[in-house]
């Protein structure tokens, strides 16, 4: 029999029951929350008569999209979320003050580790397979199940196997690397897999860059995006695991148990050489139509955000102040960043990146998701360009009618100057 | 909750198209809404087909015959809960887009997929007339009947979306199972 690969070692250390087929209900190691999707599955488990969580310890809550409120609407998202919180004794439940984007949030805290299986009502919940976990968005009905019982269905996973070969060149990031990817197998090209990310750039790289890559994993379809946990992802997680282990050296012989054998099946083993790819941009509405920048060069945009649980951590905010140092960004362009969370907005202020950002023209907002769906704090209008380190494009994903380019922060630090798409090479060198 | 098959009874809405997408069922505009019965008067009110009206054409149905690839388009879980929010919760189609139906049966109600032949043969024999329609989860037979005329289709789910079904979603069954 061959060996496993990383999903099929977690689901099976998980696994509750098989229900049927190739179904598999795994037991939950954490189920996050945020204020758009978990509202509803409140209110449904209520009217049910089932307004009961499995366990308060294991949920844990944020108020990121639209925050603080911008409406009553929005306000009571926010209420119902606080109200359940607190009836059910949920302790990690961040609001206003202390919230920041789910996705970056959950990790500065320490809340998953390798072997984890996560559950949220979004799509990102990808993100954080960075940790060597399984961690996946699902639906209502599924959240719902994952609240009350702490478990979830899924098909058992295949796997599809990224090595990543080379190194990135000067000014190309994971974002240019995910996008690479994206446009290489499309939409579709991981639909219901997993995508485990391997080779030597992939060992290089931070958990802030591994976090980016994890993240657009279901732009590509795919189920969840894993990296295999390492010294990086321990060295990460001491301050969380410290009191569990002797040693970094003893947390990271046992993270090892997860790390796929070497006879693993793999659906498709797919080798990229990093060291061709050039900054990318997306065009039109899906983010596999994916461009180097020099392409792209001169098309001119009315806003750039740099944010999101994409792109908005405090690597990104480095590598996008970096460029921005002592340059005022064009006339044309608004300017907006939003550190991801409250932790990441205070090591910027303490690094000097927030007065950088200032001085270069930008607008600094609170910790929210805002613009990247196009809920608040930099919404576009009608036929307005933004050029973003989100992770979407759809059409009208950042305010109806509007058109999004996704750049990594080098990329559109370096356009915020410029007024247009360019290759931030330009400006770094 | 007391699921039994004769949840699955009623009058017929017949939608003669291929591809209704979620986007028809139910506008992404309404996403933002708190509870599944606030989508009830959304039901359909994108619907891309000529001389169909959702003020006269909804009420007091039970069920939807249509074609192929019912419910493509986003995942989201909107489209079940608006039909049922209508007291629709049984659709029958040529075929379903995958997570549409998972949702279905997630959310309790029945997804019964038809050869499109069969799906042409109920269009022909009752779609001009007030048809009822009902699901006997037991016998696996659709009995349908409309002036005085009857037929029984026989129709098949796996035994887990059966399950599914007679707990009323995958909520109440974990919740009875796990
Ligand atoms: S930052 Fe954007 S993509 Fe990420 S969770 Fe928020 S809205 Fe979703």
């Amino acid at each position: 029999m061959a060996g496993k690969t990383v999903s099929e070692k977690i689901f099976d250390a998980h696994h509750v029951d098989n229900p049927a087929g190739d179904m598999h209900v795994i037991s939950l190691d954490a189920v996050f929350c945020h204020e758009i999707t978990t509202p509803v599955a409140i209110n449904d488990l209520a009217a049910r008569g089932k307004d009961r969580v499995f366990d308060p310890e294991k949920i844990m809550v944020v108020i990121d999209h639209v925050t603080p409120a911008k409406d009553s609407k929005t306000a009571m998202q926010g209420k119902i979320l606080r109200d359940w919180a607190r009836r059910n004794g949920i302790p990690r439940f961040f609001d206003v003050g202390r919230n920041g984007v789910c996705h970056a949030l959950f990790p500065e805290k320490g809340f998953v580790r390798p072997g984890y299986t996560v559950i949220m009502g979004d799509s990102h919940t990808c993100t954080h397979g960075a940790f060597g976990a399984f961690a996946a968005g699902v639906g209502t009905t599924d959240l719902e199940v994952g609240i009350l019982k702490g478990v979830c269905a899924f098909r058992y996973p295949g796997t599809m196997k990224i090595v990543v070969n080379g190194k990135l060149s000067p000014g190309v990031y994971a974002k240019d690397l995910i996008l690479h990817i994206i446009g290489k197998i499309g939409v579709n090209g991981a639909t219901d897999r997993v995508i485990e990310f391997a080779g030597p750039v992939i060992d290089e790289m931070s958990m802030e860059s591994r976090m980016t890559l994890c993240n657009m994993a279901v732009e590509v379809g795919a189920t969840s995006g894993i990296c295999y946990p390492d010294e990086t992802t321990v060295e990460y997680l001491w301050p969380f695991i410290r009191d569990e282990y002797d040693s970094p050296d003893a947390a990271l012989a046992d993270c090892r148990k997860w790390l796929p054998d070497p006879d693993a099946a793999y659906e498709t083993v797919m080798a990229i050489d990093a060291s061709e790819i050039p900054p990318l941009t997306t065009f039109g509405y899906r983010p596999d139509n994916v461009r180097p920048v020099s392409e792209m060069e001169k098309t001119p945009v009315d806003q750039v955000y740099i944010g999101s649980c994409t792109n908005g951590r405090i690597e990104d905010l480095r590598v996008a102040a970096n460029v921005l140092a002592e340059k005022k960004i064009a006339d044309t362009v608004r300017g907006i960043v939003s550190p991801a969370t409250p932790g990441i907005f205070n090591q910027a202020l303490a690094e000097g990146i927030i007065q950088t950002f200032m001085d270069a023209g930008f607008c600094v907002t609170n910790p929210t998701c805002g613009a990247c769906l196009g809920m608040s704090c930099g919404v576009i209008a009608e036929g307005e360009v933004c050029a973003s380190t989100t992770n979407r494009n759809f059409y009208g994903r950042m305010g109806k009618g509007g058109m999004v380019h996704l750049m990594s922060p080098a990329t559109a630090a370096a356009t915020a100057l410029a007024g247009y798409i360019t290759n931030s090479n330009l400006y770094n060198g | 909750m007391d699921q039994t098959t004769n949840h699955f009874s009623g009058s017929v809405l017949f939608l003669d198209r291929n591809d209704i997408n979620t986007d028809e069922i139910i506008p992404a505009k309404y996403l933002t809404e708190i509870s599944k019965e606030a989508l009830k008067p959304y039901l359909l009110e994108d619907l891309d087909l000529p001389g169909f009206d959702p003020d006269t054409d909804l009420a007091g149905r039970r069920a939807i015959v249509t074609r192929a690839n019912f419910g493509c388009g986003s995942s989201r879980e909107h489209a079940p809960w608006a039909l049922e929010a209508n007291g629709i919760r049984m659709v029958i189609a040529g075929s379903f887009a995958r997570i549409f139906r998972q949702n279905m049966f997630n959310c309790g109600m029945l997804a019964v997929e038809l050869p499109a032949d069969v799906i042409e043969s109920l269009f022909a024999g009752f779609s001009g007339s007030e048809t009822t329609v009902t699901a006997d989860l037991e016998s696996g037979l659709l009995h349908f009947s409309a002036n005085g005329k009857t037929e029984e289709i026989p129709f098949s789910i796996s035994e887990f979306d059966r399950a599914l079904v007679k707990a009323g979603g995958w909520l109440e069954f974990a919740d009875n199972k796990y």
